[in-house]
């Protein structure tokens, strides 16, 4: 009955769109099929994540009041008076989280799969763009309860920016809408959190997409015969259905997560109070902020956190332009020297990781 | 003919002006020479009342003396030169004690300093012929005298240690005498010193509040606790129904100043009272009397109300950290808070029951903020269950689609 | 595999599938339309509250009222004027209380007075009690914090 009420909305909407081309892509549309196949479900998955902060997001925005005098104390509202308040902020912090772990999750396989190379360049820049974005979003975002760990986080954190040369004073002021962390911080990531960055994510998550669709899923090189071989698995409805058992379970782990460790309100940020041990910066920064802290006050005369800072910056841009770098060393053969380069970087951004939750 | 008019008035003015005042040669010429004295006199209320320099120091303030001070400082025309100490609270005395004279400036000065200060230790020091204890002069000075109500006296409150310490901390001064000088570091050093000092809280008492300041003397015996009483009246109350109000006036026992001292008086803490290592209790009562008993159980209390407390704040916390509603649980810690402040009045009634009755109330108030964060956490809990009933249908779900999938790519027999 | 069996085995499964769905979405559906209708207070009540009716107090009385996590003080001055104040006694945080005999604010702690303006007249008060704004909202007074 719901099938037949369905093809008759198709209907009615076909005579007036055209609906074809999309039918036709849709029947059409196959997923290759080897060995790796599973590493496709991750970027549908930080898609998912990123629909539940949208959709969470926007029912917050119902009651949170963005300034320094409300903020915190509307958010308490939330999880105490609101009906299930506590349930939709719970969900947002842990999905934020969990949205960036499944984006670096998908960043990490379509490296190693060479999933960059000629012609997903385009779409490989997007989508760093978008990882960059979305730790803009938790930086933001952290800010907003406005409790002492947020407050002296986002300090530290925009210290950080400061110290870039040249342009770090700029940066600073500009990201915290003055010189030290206030309530002008605080509209001001709001607005980055809310309008900007949304509107800039919204953009690339299309585009990301379309390229995908234009393009098509890219081949391991490794397992291009075998894929060649296999006429693949319908998109509709086999790999659609076990897309959506993969969100579903994503969204078990989700609910499970926001009832077993329910996030915390916290206590008040106050501005001159000292700052309390031990402060942190959320578990996607903690790897560079980490690795700043072991290096020496100088390095060959110039301030070791500046010498850290530069490196981070040539190997994000290494990361970046891998595209680029590809091209030039591999000619289209596999290339042994990348995956090395990204087992080490990942091995040292999950140790330095690991050590800033462990060490004081 | 308007400019004319003009110059006549302001000379008009001049000359009724100055007139307002009588005429005081002796400041113009004693200014001039630059003495101390002189120039401190336009600070001073005497002056800008209109009292000259001869109406304390006796002479002729008005004569052109033409360059020979003998002219206008004449005996004969009852010049005295510097009043000897002993005879400056007559000469103050004769405009101070007089009530028509003073009203015509301040209706609400009081004239009776005089009288007063006779009956002090000063005075009567005064009277037997002492010359270095404190009269008029010595605290309000003599020459820029100002209003008590200006900060910038010394007899203002927050200057009044250190005028009265000029001489009482000073243990030259006071050798012949044989009184203490550590008052004025004492007194600092406490807490009446530091709410003046450090918290400029002008109702803090200072060496006057007590000792009074013309009639100066230290309170007698029985009526410490009615002087402390002044402002502790709560305890005050209780202490004259104790038991030890009788025992310390029969022994002679300064009252509120055996237990908390009387200049330095340090803020008191819990262990005061009770049979441990800073028990006051302990210096006259021993292990076996009854008193003992009654110690310890105050003691005991009052830790049993504060450990309440403790965890009920500890818990409430907690549950307002994760972001539980508690604001009435905080409103009962604040009233729980009070049972523990009365409770510290009740100790000075010196017997159990007062302090028992107190303190079960507070427990009661402390079990209340407990169990209302307990159940706030348990809200948490059961949260935590709800969600399990989602979670279970989201796995219903999965189950669902994995067994469709099945389904669909089952092949055809 | 039978014709009958294959049906009834789509049947289960259309069942679980139905049953999952089903449930996942009234176990989000029904939070989120209980989240965005406004509680029963429509916000925090830590700035502004409603601390009396009109006409509840009759001159020269007061009424504790709860005002966010601490007790507030509304009285009404033998004259008639309507006024509040923080609860809580500078002194050692006892609450204080309006005394209707002395016709002011008390401590019961240690005997602290505070005249109708909220300064502290007598005792070990060290401060004036924190004067809040009090305001007419139709049938409620409604007492705020001054920002």
């Amino acid at each position: 009955m719901l099938a037949s009420l369905g093809q008759r909305a198709f209907r009615w909407l076909d005579e007036r769109l055209d609906l074809q081309p999309i039918q036709r892509f849709a029947e059409e549309k196959a997923v290759p099929a080897h060995r790796y196949s599973w590493c496709y479900f991750f970027g549908g998955a930080t898609l998912f994540f990123f629909m539940i902060q949208v959709a969470t997001g926007i029912l917050l925005l119902l009651y949170y009041k963005p300034t320094a005098e409300a903020a915190f104390e509307s958010v308490r509202f939330i999880m105490t008076e609101v009906s299930f308040g506590w349930l939709i902020r719970s969900l947002h912090s842990w999905s934020a989280n969990l949205m960036v772990l499944a984006a670096l999750l998908h960043m990490a396989t379509v490296f190693f799969m060479r999933a960059y190379r000629k012609p997903r360049e385009l779409t490989w820049y997007s989508g760093a763009i978008l990882l960059l974005l979305a730790m803009g979003f938790g930086f933001s975002g952290y800010l907003l309860p406005w409790n002492e760990l947020a407050f002296f986080a986002t300090r530290v954190g925009t210290d950080m920016a400061g110290k870039v040369p040249v342009v770090g004073r700029f940066l600073l002021e500009f990201l915290r809408g003055g010189e030290d962390v206030t309530g002008a911080t605080l509209t001001r990531f709001f607005g980055f959190h809310v309008a900007v960055l949304p509107m800039m994510a919204t953009a690339l998550v299309l585009f990301h997409v379309l390229a995908i669709q234009r393009q098509g899923m890219s081949v391991p090189t490794s397992q291009k015969e075998t894929s060649a071989q296999n006429p693949g698995m319908p998109f509709f409805p086999n790999y659609f259905l076990r897309e959506l058992m993969g969100w579903a379970i994503a969204l078990a782990i989700l609910a499970a997560l926001s009832s077993l460790f329910p996030w915390e309100l916290g206590v008040e940020a106050d501005p001159f109070a000292p700052a309390p041990a031990g402060i942190k910066p959320e578990w996607y920064f903690l790897f560079m902020f980490q690795t700043l802290k072991y290096l020496p006050a100088t390095i060959a005369g110039v301030e070791g956190e500046l010498v850290g800072l530069f490196a981070f910056g040539l190997a994000g841009a290494a990361w970046f332009f891998v595209p680029l770098l590809d091209q030039r060393f591999s000619r289209g053969e596999p290339s042994p020297w990348l995956t090395i380069m990204g087992v080490l970087a990942l091995i040292f951004m999950a140790t330095m990781t690991l050590l800033g939750y462990v060490m004081p | 003919m308007i400019r004319f008019g003009r110059a006549v008035l302001g000379v008009a003015f001049l000359i009724i002006g100055s007139a307002a005042f009588a005429q005081d040669n002796c400041l113009d010429c004693h200014r001039e020479l630059e003495d101390e004295a002189a120039l401190a006199m336009s600070e001073d209320i005497h002056a800008q009342s209109g009292v000259s320099c001869a109406d304390c120091h006796g002479g002729d303030a008005e004569i052109e003396t033409g360059g020979d001070y003998e002219v206008a400082m004449d005996p004969a025309k009852g010049f005295i030169g510097v009043p000897a100490p002993g005879d400056v609270p007559q000469l103050c005395g004769r405009c101070h004690s007089d009530a028509t004279f003073m009203h015509r400036f301040d209706p609400n000065l009081s004239v009776d300093q005089e009288a007063q200060y006779w009956t002090s230790v000063h005075g009567q020091r005064l009277r037997e012929g002492a010359t270095d204890v404190a009269q008029c002069a010595s605290c309000h000075g003599a020459h820029g005298v100002i209003s008590a109500r200006d900060p910038r006296s010394p007899v203002y409150p927050t200057k009044i240690p250190e005028t009265c310490g000029a001489c009482h901390a000073d243990p030259e001064h006071m050798k012949p005498y044989g009184i203490p000088t550590d008052q004025l570091a004492d007194y600092r050093a406490g807490v009446h010193g530091r709410a003046l000092f450090d918290q400029g809280d002008l109702g803090a008492p200072t060496c006057n509040s007590c000792h009074g300041n013309h009639g100066a003397t230290p309170p007698g015996v029985a009526s410490v606790s009615l002087v402390c009483g002044n402002c502790h009246s709560v305890q005050r109350e209780l202490f004259s129904g104790s038991p030890h109000r009788e025992v310390f006036e029969s022994m002679g026992e300064p009252e509120c100043e055996s237990c908390h001292g009387n200049h330095l008086i340090e803020a008191p803490t819990d262990d005061f009272v009770g049979v441990g290592e800073d028990a006051i209790c302990m210096n006259c009562h021993g292990e076996g009397e009854p008193a003992y008993e009654v110690a310890a159980t105050v003691h005991e209390e009052m830790s049993n109300l504060k450990e309440a407390m403790a965890e009920a704040r500890e818990i409430v916390g907690q549950a307002a950290r994760a972001g539980m509603e508690v604001s009435e649980a905080d409103l009962a810690l604040i009233d729980a808070n009070q049972t523990l402040v009365e409770s510290r009045n009740l100790v000075h009634a010196f017997a159990t029951v007062p302090v028992q009755e107190k303190v079960a109330e507070g427990l009661q108030i402390a079990t209340t903020a407990r169990d209302m964060g307990l159940s706030a956490l348990a809200e948490l809990d059961y949260r935590r269950r709800g969600l399990f009933v989602s979670v279970f249908f989201i796995l219903l779900l999965v189950v669902g689609l994995y067994l469709k999938i099945k389904q669909i790519e089952e092949p055809e027999k | 595999m039978s014709a009958e069996r294959r049906m009834g085995r789509r049947f289960f499964v259309d069942l679980v599938l139905g049953g999952g769905v089903i449930g996942s979405l009234v176990s989000f559906v029904y939070p989120v339309l209980k989240f965005v209708m406004p509680p029963a207070v429509a916000e925090a009540m830590d700035q502004s509250v409603v601390a009396a009716k009109v006409g509840e107090l009759a001159p020269n009385s007061g009424k504790i009222f709860k005002f966010g996590r601490r007790p507030g003080l509304l009285i009404t001055t033998p004259s008639g004027e309507l006024r509040a104040y923080d609860g809580i006694c500078t002194h050692l945080n006892c609450t204080v209380q309006y005394r209707t005999d002395f016709g002011h604010i008390w401590c019961a702690c240690h005997n602290g007075h505070y005249d109708t303006s909220g300064k502290n007249i007598s005792g070990p008060p060290p401060r004036p009690l924190e004067r809040f704004t009090v305001s007419i909202r139709g049938d409620d007074i409604v007492v705020s914090r001054n920002s």
